[in-house]
């Protein structure tokens, strides 16, 4: 075969394209990257869908947040109303790559690339993210949980293209919060990450969301570490048993970016981080986003 | 099967015929004879190969030149006036930034994109934006004060001849 590419100019002109067998391409940050390290060849047959902008709008409304699949990483840290209802989504794209990733990588490509280390995953998930996969012949719209079926892959069929992802609004009291533990500032990818949604009412904790990153074979939520805070005042003691609840439920891998051990060992620090900000945050305390840089002791910008 | 295309770099259209999966970055420096961007690592790890498109930075060892069609691209030739290195370059010189060289086009690119989005920023800040770029000389003091220097301004004119840069190919392969 000989391999092609093309620009598709409408929706229905890409749908038309994955039916027939080509991977779309948006920012290429993980596609071409993935060839260059040998993980998979460029697909023959490639689709460039970055010029279809009707998928590029990101909208923050009384009803939530809708990400148009197109939407960059830079656009959702620029968006002073998501930053403010959806922080931990920004604390992770404020962090993917560098400003030139973040520049070209977009949310759907981020999502479909399924890696159990991507920063933006665990937010979504805490945050009850669905995604909309629509083909030549339908659409479907499903949860991350769905979606994600092991490291890389995904539910969605060959002919889907993800068009949108969204989020439904927050409680009103809501904090949140991701970090990652990393080696260099940018370009990096989470050793260990975690995520934590809290709502607090009155003082107490009503309702969390803590999700792990880089610990099993799909970012997941951790049902103890929730039912450890809930219903309690968000003290120390309640963190620590949280967080070491989440750090319980890690399988890790050993990797060039750290052996199986050292992740357990730190799942518990991370998780005790993003539980412990956006507990601050949810009391109306301020931690910079994003908040990984902020933890090591960087001055704040 | 190569495909004809057009690339706009540094505000010169090229009519090139381009392998459909060929890199950004392998596409301006083999096709166009532009070889101020780098290769290091061609895993967007390093920076080295980093030009602006439409004004934003994009590693070019995974971007496809395909995408690019139509797109302004800006390459370290670019930064430079006819005669005379910009300002930011002559505040990489001034100021040590340049050891053995070959992550500084990427380096003024990159600062080139922060300082548009944040004309002034702490050392902290261009620490932050620039470690997307690796220096293995490790001469990142010299090229954070250098950034600062260029925003501030204070980048007099490189004594004696104006160092020219010459931003016309060498061959034109396509």
């Amino acid at each position: 075969m000989t391999p092609s590419f093309t620009s598709a100019s409408t929706l229905d002109d890409a749908l038309a394209a994955v039916a027939s067998g080509a991977r779309p391409v948006a920012g290429g940050t993980d596609l071409v990257v993935g060839a260059r390290q040998g993980k998979a060849p460029l697909p023959e047959d490639i689709v460039a869908i970055d010029r279809l902008d009707g998928l590029r709008s990101l909208e923050v409304s009384d009803a939530g947040l809708r990400l148009g699949t197109l939407v960059t990483h830079g656009d959702i840290v620029a968006n002073a109303d998501l930053r403010t209802r959806f922080t931990a989504l920004a604390d992770a794209s404020a962090i993917v790559g560098s400003h030139a990733t973040r520049a070209k990588g977009t949310i759907g490509g981020n999502v479909m690339n399924a890696s159990p280390a991507m920063d933006t995953g665990g937010p979504l998930l805490c945050f009850d993210a669905t995604v909309t996969l629509r083909s030549a012949t339908g659409e479907r719209t499903i949860g991350l949980d769905a979606l994600w079926t092991g490291p890389g892959k995904t539910s969605a069929a060959p002919d889907e293209l993800l068009v949108a992802v969204d989020l439904p609004a927050p409680a009103v009291g809501t904090g949140s919060c991701y970090v990652r533990l990393e080696y260099r500032r940018q370009m990096e990818i989470a050793v260990v990450g975690a995520t934590a949604v809290v709502v607090l009412t009155g003082g107490g904790v009503t309702d969390a969301r803590i999700a792990i990153t880089a610990l099993t074979p799909t970012i997941r939520r951790v049902p103890e570490a929730e039912a450890a805070i809930v219903g309690t005042s968000g003290d120390a003691d309640a963190v620590g048993a949280s967080a070491r609840a989440a750090a319980a439920a890690a399988a890790p891998i050993s990797d060039v970016r750290g052996s199986a051990e050292y992740r357990r060992a730190m799942a518990e620090v991370m998780a005790t981080r993003a539980i412990a900000a956006a507990l601050t945050r949810a009391r109306g305390g301020s931690v910079a986003i994003p908040a990984s840089p902020a933890m090591y002791g960087a001055k704040e910008s | 099967m190569k495909v004809a295309a057009t690339l706009t770099v540094n505000g010169t259209s090229y009519p090139v015929e381009l392998d459909p999966h060929i890199s950004l970055l392998r596409a301006v420096r083999e096709e166009l004879g532009l070889t101020g961007s780098k290769e290091g690592c061609d895993d967007s790890e390093c920076g080295a190969c980093m030009m602006l498109l439409d004004g934003a930075p994009v590693n070019s060892c995974s971007y496809l030149a395909m995408q690019a069609v139509g797109k302004e691209i800006t390459t370290v030739e670019g930064l430079a006036g006819d005669e005379e290195v910009g300002p930011l370059q002559r505040a990489f010189l001034q100021e040590f930034g340049v050891q053995c060289g070959f992550c500084t086009p990427g380096m003024l690119i990159s600062a080139t994109a922060l300082l548009r989005s944040n004309p002034d920023p702490s050392d902290e800040e261009i620490r932050i934006g620039l470690s997307g770029n690796l220096c293995r000389c490790t001469g990142y003091d010299g090229i954070v004060k250098a950034v600062h220097r260029a925003a501030t301004g204070d980048v007099p004119a490189l004594r004696g001849a104006p160092v020219h840069v010459d931003a016309t190919p060498p061959h034109h392969a396509g």
